[in-house]
């Protein structure tokens, strides 16, 4: 007999784990991956925004990511501060600012530790209502963008020409990555989402021949990622985020091998 | 100053365009016209705005003066000048053209000569095969105007030559017009109805003999290479496959007599 808690940390971080790889392939494709930590990190600053104001911490995630999402469109205007310099910046300053904003809070107990790394054996219901909600709008979303976003992934310039909205695309592209962030938060914490994103897809890179392909294989890794995460987590009593983390890096090593000897042979 | 012919349909026309970025004029009082069925050639030296002027037409630069005339719902088919898939995205030729458009894949990968391509990664073709898919996926779009910004980068002269008999014979089967850039002047003259000198302003512009012989030509260019033009012209007694093998001229290559 499996245990509830452990019926429903499997449910959430699989949900969450089929949203993210096919994102995550178009982070990888894009090479956001940069912009994906920079939204996750400052996600803090939202779950301070949260405890603060006393609405839902994933209410107040949503909005930081979305906030953090409109400031990289509205920088990428000026040329005297790089992208990644300014992504730096968003990224710390708002985990400091989050941080900062929790030591305020006296009266509540916060744990910390499982915003920064989640804390999946601890989800409820209510949680996975969320991931589940928001899961279903950042795929239908995607399933509607998916033609224009890999249009202008493939060459920007080429998509314009073409009619291809691109910024409307893009901005969709950067919400669905935002929502992303905030429903994976409570399953690996704001420290380890990139990697929710961004292993599964790239270990299959090498076993896939079109992106249709790699995005669905992936979803297939961060699901078994997850899985295999959480047993061994309850195995040797190891913390359940990283433990996804772990088990994610492991398939995407031996997805590297597959990959290389497939290539040899070919 | 040579002029233009009269043409049939205007499918665009940029008339006085002018072009600054930042204090660099890129474009002064630019007229050029291109209509169905019409091949034209912008040729220049290096930073002579013809990427600029390209862009301006497809509408991805707005000018700055002047104004461009796009024929209502014209169908663009567009060739950029630098096309580099990245490797870490997988796709096919066959997956890229679905993407592309709803219509046969088969059909227009057999019409540029490049039906056996089609479960090919994109990253492993060489740059004349590339460039032929991507003429491919431009024909998908059932285009009006087809926009090529030096198609002819990477190719060895066979296969530049191939590749220009095959837009002369997409214009003649399909009713296209062609905007080209090309700054490869031995061979732009081959299969192009209209030359239009470009240096920031329009030098001159007409029928290629013609213009080969103004003076503004020669001194944009050099005498020389204006003879050479000459010379390349009365060479050209048959034509190359895509690999640069001679092959018998024939109507279905669209080879000059």
């Amino acid at each position: 007999m499996i245990d509830d808690f452990l019926i429903r940390a499997l449910a959430a971080g699989v949900g969450v784990a089929v949203v993210a790889a096919p994102l995550g392939c178009f982070v990888v494709w894009r090479r956001m991956a940069y912009f994906g930590a920079t939204l996750a990190h400052s996600a803090l600053l939202g779950v301070a925004l949260g405890l603060v104001l006393g609405f839902d911490l994933l209410l107040g995630v949503a909005v930081s990511s979305v906030a953090v999402t409109l400031i990289v469109v509205l920088f990428q205007r000026q040329r005297l501060i790089g992208s990644d310099t300014l992504l730096g910046i968003l990224a710390h300053s708002g985990l400091a600012v989050g941080l900062v904003a929790l030591s305020f809070l006296r009266g509540v107990r916060v744990d910390l530790m499982a915003y920064l790394f989640g804390d999946v054996l601890a989800v409820t219901m209510g949680d996975i209502a969320w991931i589940y909600g928001g899961g279903a709008l950042v795929l239908a979303t995607l399933v509607l963008i998916w033609r224009p976003l890999l249009a202008l992934t493939i060459h920007e310039e080429l998509a314009r020409a073409e009619g291809v909205p691109v910024l409307r695309v893009q901005i969709a592209f950067m919400l669905t990555l935002a929502v992303t962030v905030a429903i994976a938060m409570k399953v690996v914490g704001v420290l380890l989402i990139i990697s929710l994103l961004i292993i599964p897809a790239a270990a299959v890179r090498g076993l896939s021949r079109t992106p249709e392909q790699m995005a669905i294989l992936g979803a297939v890794v961060g699901a078994l990622s997850v899985v295999g995460g959480l047993f061994a987590s309850l195995q040797w009593d190891t913390p359940s985020g990283p433990s996804i983390v772990v088990m994610a890096t492991v398939i995407f090593t031996l997805g590297l091998a597959v990959g290389a000897m497939r290539q040899a042979r070919a | 100053m040579v002029t233009d012919p009269i043409t049939s349909e205007a499918l665009v026309r940029a008339s006085g365009v002018d072009l600054r970025i930042g204090r660099t004029q890129i474009l002064s009082h630019v007229d050029m016209t291109v209509g169905r069925g019409e091949i034209v050639t912008l040729v220049g030296p290096n930073g002579a705005g013809k990427s600029s002027l390209v862009r301006v037409v497809l509408g991805l630069l707005a000018p700055s003066g002047g104004e461009v005339w796009r024929q209502p719902s014209l169908r663009i088919g567009y060739l950029p000048q630098t096309l580099n898939i990245d490797p870490v995205l997988p796709i096919t030729v066959r997956r890229l053209l679905a993407l592309a458009g709803t219509g046969s894949a088969a059909k227009v990968l057999a019409e540029v000569g490049a039906g056996e391509l089609a479960e090919r990664a994109l990253q492993d073709l060489s740059g004349g095969e590339f460039q032929r898919v991507m003429l491919a996926r431009a024909l998908l779009r059932e285009p009006d105007l087809l926009v090529l910004d030096e198609p002819l980068r990477g190719i060895d002269l066979g296969g530049q030559l191939a590749l220009y008999d095959l837009i002369s014979r997409l214009r003649r089967d399909r009713g296209i017009g062609v905007l080209m850039v090309s700054h490869d002047l031995h061979i732009v003259m081959a299969a192009t109805d209209r030359v239009v000198c470009l240096n920031q302003h329009v030098c001159c512009s007409g029928a290629p003999e013609a213009v080969s012989r103004s003076p503004e030509y020669a001194a944009l260019f050099g005498t020389a290479a204006a003879r050479q033009l000459a010379v390349y012209a009365h060479q050209h007694d048959h034509t190359h496959d895509m690999h640069g093998h001679v092959v018998e001229n024939s109507d279905a290559l669209g080879g000059r007599p």
